[in-house]
């Protein structure tokens, strides 16, 4: 989306004079005490007019001064109509669609989407548009989520799992199901989420508040600076108008981060959100850039979630061939991810690609059970079993045979190896193993060492044996593990470290999931994810990626950096201010003074123009940077903070030395003054 | 209601121990240790204290070397400075004032440079010292006043004169109160 | 300068920071209350105070307790001591019968001396009596420096303590820093003191008949003991008149070496102190650092102003040595210890003086109103210093700890909206103030008529003494009169304004760190021990200074070095 087009610009120039309705204004106190300013200079140029007073110098600072004003406005018009934009997509979708609510008694009744309450139960059917936010509790669906994610592929949507959720605007492609609204009307996140970028209703995070505090008492102590200079000037025999010594009190105020403060707010939202991620308040983001440990389930973040089949092992006396076979047969029909790369595995050895191998005849399936703990085949022959050594030691053992030690100790080594031995067993005998293995996803260890990079260390939380979880987390490169944890384990691991002072973060989207969410500092519910998960968390992840974390951090820093940079920008900025205006104001009567005139500003006037309008102009020239943020690379802090601390401290000390001289000189260039 | 009672009994006790306790144990160890610099490195002659060597006292008759100027004219019950801003007017008229004299007093050519410290007042106005420079723009006149020999004054000054880091290193200075003693001594002894 | 000047200059720092690490160290052990050297003598009369006035040594206070002590207390010194002074007439210990001490200039002397400020609007020779002068006033030297001392504690313990509700024992804290650091220091500092002339007696002022036949009257006293805690304890209100340029309170070389290590010395000693308590002394070293560099910027432009001969006095027929700018300073300091005295007694809010401030160069003097009005960070105030500094520290983090993209925290702990109106209040209220009472100074005839310098000195005159009231440090340009209603009334305000505005905020903020979680050190957070740490806080503290004062400076002292340069005198 171009924020640059006509269209935005126009909508913006119009907002900004909306804004300036004192009684909106007022929330942002710096730039209100501007137009306050404005107002004080407009009456006074208003005076020297009447009175046939020379009156240019007054009317160019009280101009400038409502442009400073109406600029600030702009940035923050800009960066809601740009978030509202995004939404306004996402919403129009929603308009114009009925949903069937089923009533009591089996009767159904058609109303439009804006009626549905919390509570309601629809049924939705093959191509049509889901009218809320809810939880399917019947049916499976694919669903098209590119309204709202962008992702063209459809999703599948189920009741009963963790993956139940479905989105309001989202279409359903093939299925029928039945949905539990879960918001009402006016609440759904898509909703949130407009509120979030609409300055009026957004709540200030704690670091703006603190931020705010700093800027309005740097404004009253320039105040006071500023209105106690004549009694000074007094004494030594001057005097001074009241533009000017507003001119001074705007140019010295820290205008510049005023200005653009609620901006970087609102564009950081807009910024998570085309990353699909939707927050649903401005704090989970701020405590996003301080997040110094991540949660990340070892399952489906950091492994492809499937132990796949890597290695065939023959007991002594074994054909290999004949191990092969037997894992084969057991597998056929084993539709488990594990089966298939069995299977997989098998054909590739066998060298039999592209052969059909159906299930032999009058051979019998027996399918995994808990309770026995392996699955396999009965031929007529023979009965093959593959499973957990213990399992089939049992049942070896029940039937007779027995387990030859060398089988054993395989098994206990492949564990070791932090991998899943399967004994396969023939009859009442073991005949081999196969390796199973956990597959960690293709560039995980390069952003897990971002991450550490970035200071924050990464925690896997699995359900495997430590074995397992170590050699995963060896080989993914987290920092530490914990291994057979049960769902409730999270909530104990996030409040062990939260004792210790870090920031956690988590993904989840189980409905077991949702207390660790809950205590989580920045909770991100996958979009697929039960409702319950997505109400305990303060971020949604439409995409429901389980790396989206880097992003989310990313930018949480992003907008804490801009803040910051812009801060000391605009506090640096004011040392150049002094020399244009002080020796303006009072070299008149000192020509002594000149000597500050460092940048030898063509004339006092000037001077002091120049200082206002270079003041006014930088917040415009700023805007492209405060919403799209300072740019977060992942490197050392100590880097970091000088290369910030130069670009904008050192920079804006010296930048506008040279942006007023050059504005000077087309002052008089053109001679406005 | 117990913070207050606390507040007012330990204000009392430390009062009692800082106010009394330490201030008469010092004196009583000073007068002890250091009887003659405890009060006031007083100096006699003839069985009278003539001053301390500490504080500077006015010399105005040629026959002495002059200190330099005092606000309070050395009034020893009584310290303090001009308090002059370096632009002010009056100040450097008093300078210029005093420059006049000084080279008249001593037979200076009208545009001598003179010593700073010999027309700048200390900030005590007890400054016991002068520099060696205005000393020495004092010699001709304390040889002449005197009648005796130039080098003799010039090695009495040689002798009195301190360096100003532990009489090794550093500007000289010399305490006007002891050079103008060994010069009463010597005449004396003449 | 030469070579010599350098060596000493560098022997008496390289000195002055052994001892302060050793003092830090003592003094980080003693407030955790571990057992020390001196325990074996104090730690009975410490014990018997406790038991006298009903402390509990173990007891914990909230900082909201800890506060309203720290005012009572205070309150009791001042209310104590405007008795004292006003009724001094009905009293004992007053020879020279001197009558009650006129309301303003009590009221004056009272706030003064409880809030560690020592501004002497009054002679003290002319106005106190024996009894106030040992029973009142000396007793503040102990008792001020003391519980500044003890304030910045709760501070300290803010950032090490985790979920703490307490802050510490101010009572404890009070009479730890008193009976176990000024004291033992206090007797060293002032035996040594009097064997190298500074009188202590109790003998009345001396006759003495001079060479040329006048009589000379010697004011003596019990000085020496006086002055040992006023260097120690940052206090800095004289014996004499003349304070600490006058030959009894500062007779050598020697002694004036002596009393500047002590000026500086405890001030030194409480940042590496505060890098042993948190137990991370490179964040001691780190503030340290940054102290240190504004310390040797300012002296190095002092230096470089009175090294210049004032063309002023060129012009007037005077030769320029080394020393050309001797107005106002003891030819046994000369330029360069009058230099190193008042930089070090400006940026400790001591305010003792061994050259009269007044008669400094301008740009002398721009230098030692920046170090008083900054808020006196630069080492500081003995406890307080410390205080203002680790303000300014919190204020910077705000601006550049954004910068690594997180939010501000410090050894630790995140800093909150909280933290920042604190922080806002205790840096930004006394510089209001102070500006705002300097502009109604200047406008009234009142203010006016006691300047005792015209034109930019005399705006500079008033712009200190209100800078040295807000920064509690007592120093002046003291041809200033100040001892009329209006500036006793409104110097009062001031110091009260400087001493509470910092220290209150501060235990807000101990007590508020405290409760807080550690947050453990990562490679993201920002290192505070570091050179862009230093550079950092340096520039804060410069660029707040700068802004606040700059209209006001350039109107002042720097006016007034350009009318200098012209040779335009008023």
């Amino acid at each position: 989306m171009n924020l640059w087009q006509s269209k935005f610009i126009l909508q913006g120039i119009q907002e900004a004079f909306v804004k300036l309705n004192p009684f909106t204004l007022w929330r942002n106190l710096v730039m209100f005490i501007v137009e306050i300013g404005s107002i004080i200079t407009s009456i006074v140029t208003i005076i020297y007019i009447i009175n046939n007073q020379s009156y240019s110098l007054s009317l160019q600072i009280t101009l400038w001064l409502w442009a400073t004003v109406l600029f600030s406005n702009f940035a923050e018009a800009l960066a809601e109509i740009q978030g509202k934009a995004r939404a306004a997509s996402l919403r129009s979708t929603r308009e114009n669609i009925s949903a069937t609510i089923l009533l009591d008694g089996g009767k159904s009744e058609t109303v439009s989407a804006a009626l549905l309450k919390r509570g309601d139960v629809t049924v939705i059917n093959e191509g049509e548009i889901i009218p809320g936010d809810g939880d399917i509790i019947e049916g499976t669906a694919l669903v098209d989520e590119s309204a709202i994610t962008g992702e063209s592929a459809p999703v599948i949507r189920e009741s009963g799992g963790d993956r139940c959720g479905v989105t309001g605007g989202t279409k359903l492609i093939s299925g029928k199901i039945t949905v539990k609204i879960t918001v009402n009307e006016g609440e759904s996140f898509l909703d949130h989420m407009i509120g979030m970028v609409e300055s009026a209703k957004r709540q200030k995070t704690p670091n703006e508040i603190a931020l705010n505090i700093l800027l309005v008492s740097l404004t009253i102590l320039f105040i006071v600076v500023v209105f106690t200079l004549p009694a000074f000037m007094r004494y030594m025999g001057m005097a001074t108008g009241i533009s000017i010594l507003m001119a001074l009190l705007v140019c010295l105020m820290p205008t510049t981060i005023g200005a653009l403060l609620p901006a970087i707010g609102i564009a950081g939202m807009d910024r998570l959100l085309q990353h699909n991620v939707v927050a649903m308040s401005g704090r989970a983001i701020e405590a996003s850039g301080d997040v110094t440990t991540v949660l990340l389930d070892k399952t489906g973040t950091i492994t492809l979630g499937n132990r796949m089949a890597t290695e065939f092992i023959t007991a002594e006396g074994t054909d290999r061939n004949g191990l092969m076979q037997a894992a084969l047969y057991a597998s056929i029909a084993d539709e488990t991810p594990e089966g298939r790369s069995i299977v997989a595995l098998a054909k590739k050895e066998l060298k039999i690609h592209g052969r059909d191998i159906r299930q032999p005849e009058e051979s019998r399936f027996i399918p995994f059970t808990p309770e026995s703990g392996m699955s396999g085949i009965d031929l007529k022959t023979k009965k093959i079993r593959k499973g957990a050594y213990k399992s089939i030691e049992a049942y070896i053992k029940k039937s007779g045979g027995f387990i030859p030690d060398e089988i054993r100790r395989t098994a206990d080594r492949i564990g070791l190896e932090g991998d899943t031995p399967l004994v396969v067993a023939e009859n009442r005998r073991a005949i081999g193993l196969i390796r199973l293995r956990d597959v960690v996803k293709l560039g995980i260890a390069l952003r897990l060492a971002q991450l550490r990079r970035m200071g924050i260390q990464s925690v896997m939380i699995t359900g495997d044996n430590p074995l397992t979880a170590a050699s995963i987390a060896a080989e993914a490169g987290v920092d530490d593990f914990m291994a057979q944890a049960k769902p409730e384990t999270k909530l104990e691991i996030i409040r062990k470290y939260q004792h210790q002072g870090q920031l956690v973060a988590m993904i989840g989207d189980g409905t077991n999931d949702a207390p660790a969410l809950a205590q989580a500092d920045v909770a991100v519910a996958m979009n697929a994810g039960t409702q319950a998960a997505r109400e305990a968390a303060n971020m949604i992840d439409l995409d429901s990626s389980p790396t989206k974390l880097l992003d989310i951090v990313e930018i949480g820093k992003e907008i804490l950096i801009t803040r910051g940079a812009l801060t000391t920008f605009s506090i640096a900025n004011d040392v150049a201010k002094y020399f244009a205006i002080i020796p303006a104001m009072f070299a008149v009567k000192y020509p002594h003074l000149g000597i500050l005139n460092i940048m030898h500003l063509a004339s006092p006037s000037s001077a002091i123009l120049s200082a206002v309008i270079f003041n006014a102009l930088v917040i415009p020239a700023l805007i492209p940077l405060a919403l799209r943020g300072v740019k977060y690379r992942v490197t050392t802090v100590s880097s970091l903070l000088q290369k910030n601390f130069f670009i904008y401290g050192i920079g804006g000390l010296i930048l506008p030395f040279i942006g007023i001289k050059l504005i000077d000189l087309l002052i008089a260039l053109f001679a406005m003054i | 209601m117990k913070q207050f009672k606390i507040s007012i009994l330990i204000f009392l006790v430390l009062s009692f121990v800082f106010g009394i306790l330490y201030p008469l144990s010092m004196t009583g160890i000073g007068q002890i240790l250091f009887p003659k610099k405890a009060n006031g490195s007083v100096v006699f002659l003839n069985g009278r204290i003539i001053g301390s060597e500490l504080v500077g006292q006015s010399f105005k008759s040629p026959w002495y070397f002059h200190g330099r100027p005092s606000v309070v004219n050395y009034d020893a019950s009584n310290s303090g400075a001009s308090n002059f801003g370096p632009t002010n007017k009056k100040f450097i008229d008093q300078v210029r004032e005093a420059a006049e004299r000084v080279k008249r007093e001593n037979g200076l050519p009208a545009d001598a440079k003179l010593p700073p410290d010999m027309v700048l007042a200390s900030a005590s106005g007890l400054d016991p010292d002068i520099s060696l420079e205005s000393a020495l723009v004092q010699v001709n006149r304390i040889a002449r006043v005197r009648g005796i020999d130039r080098p003799l004054v010039i090695e009495i000054l040689n002798k009195t004169r301190e360096k100003q880091y532990f009489n090794l290193f550093g500007n000289s200075f010399v305490n006007v109160l002891k050079l103008n003693l060994a010069l009463d001594d010597l005449q004396k002894r003449k | 300068m030469y070579y010599y000047d350098i060596i000493f200059i560098t022997s008496f720092f390289i000195l002055l920071i052994i001892s302060s690490v050793l003092l830090g160290k003592y003094m980080a052990g003693l407030y955790d209350g571990k057992r020390t050297f001196l325990s074996p003598v104090i730690r009975p009369l410490e014990l018997f105070i406790y038991r006298l006035c009903g402390i509990s040594e173990t007891e914990e206070m909230t900082w909201k307790r800890y506060a309203r002590a720290f005012v009572i207390f205070n309150a009791t010194g001042i209310a104590f001591l405007f008795l004292l002074q006003t009724a001094q007439g009905f009293l004992p210990l007053n020879p020279q019968r001197l009558p009650g001490v006129r309301w303003d200039t009590a009221l004056n002397a009272a706030v003064s001396f409880v809030t560690n400020t020592n501004w002497q609007s009054y002679g003290g020779e002319t106005t106190m009596s024996y009894l106030t002068q040992m029973l009142g006033l000396a007793v503040q030297n102990f008792l001020s420096a003391g519980i500044g001392m003890a304030v910045v504690l709760p501070l300290i313990r803010g950032f090490i303590s985790r979920e703490s509700e307490t802050v510490g024992n101010i009572w404890v804290d009070l009479t730890r820093s008193v009976l176990y650091i000024l004291l033992p220091l206090s007797i060293v500092v002032c035996l040594v003191l009097i064997s190298l002339g500074v009188v202590q007696t109790l003998k009345p002022s001396l006759i003495a008949h001079t060479l040329e036949g006048a009589q000379q009257v010697i004011s003596v006293g019990p000085a020496a003991s006086q002055i040992a805690i006023k260097q120690l304890g940052s206090n800095g209100g004289g014996f004499f008149n003349a304070n600490s340029a006058h030959p009894f309170e500062n007779p050598t070389f020697l002694s004036d070496l002596v009393e500047n290590f002590s000026i500086l010395l405890i001030p030194f000693a409480f940042v590496f102190m505060f890098g042993y308590m948190i137990k991370k002394s490179r964040q001691g070293r780190a503030l340290f650092m940054v102290m240190l560099i504004l310390f040797i910027m300012g002296l190095g432009i002092m230096l470089y102003a009175e090294y210049q001969p004032s063309p002023a006095l060129t012009h007037a027929g005077l030769a320029a040595p080394v020393n050309i700018n001797m107005e106002g300073k003891e030819t046994r300091f000369g330029v360069l210890w009058s230099a190193l005295w008042s930089q070090s007694t400006t940026v400790t809010s001591n305010g003792s003086v061994n050259s009269m401030h007044d008669s400094f160069m301008p740009l002398s003097g721009l230098v030692q109103m920046f170090n008083i009005g900054i808020g006196e960070v630069i080492f500081g105030g003995v406890g307080v210093g410390l205080i203002g500094m680790l303000f300014y520290v919190i204020l910077s983090m705000f601006v550049a700890g954004l910068m690594i993209g997180r939010t501000p925290e410090y050894l630790g702990k995140k800093l909150g909206p909280y933290e920042m109106v604190m922080a806002m209040i205790s840096m930004l209220l006394p510089m209001i103030a102070l500006v705002i009472f300097s502009a109604i100074a200047i406008s009234t005839a009142a203010g006016i008529s006691s300047l005792n310098n015209p034109s930019s000195h005399g705006l500079s005159e008033i712009l200190y003494a209100y800078s040295s009231a807000h920064g509690n440090n007592g120093s002046a340009f003291a041809g200033l009169n100040a001892n009329i209603v209006f500036y006793n009334c409104t110097l009062a305000a001031g110091m009260l304004i400087g001493r509470f505005a910092t220290i209150l905020p501060a235990l807000a903020v101990a007590g508020s760190l405290a409760k807080k979680k550690i947050v453990p050190d990562s490679g993201a957070t920002f290192p505070t021990t570091g050179v862009m740490f230093i550079i950092v806080v340096i520039s804060v503290i410069i660029i707040m200074g700068a802004l606040t004062f700059f209209p006001v400076y350039s109107l002042g002292p720097i006016l007034e070095h350009l009318f200098l340069n012209e040779l335009k005198l008023f």
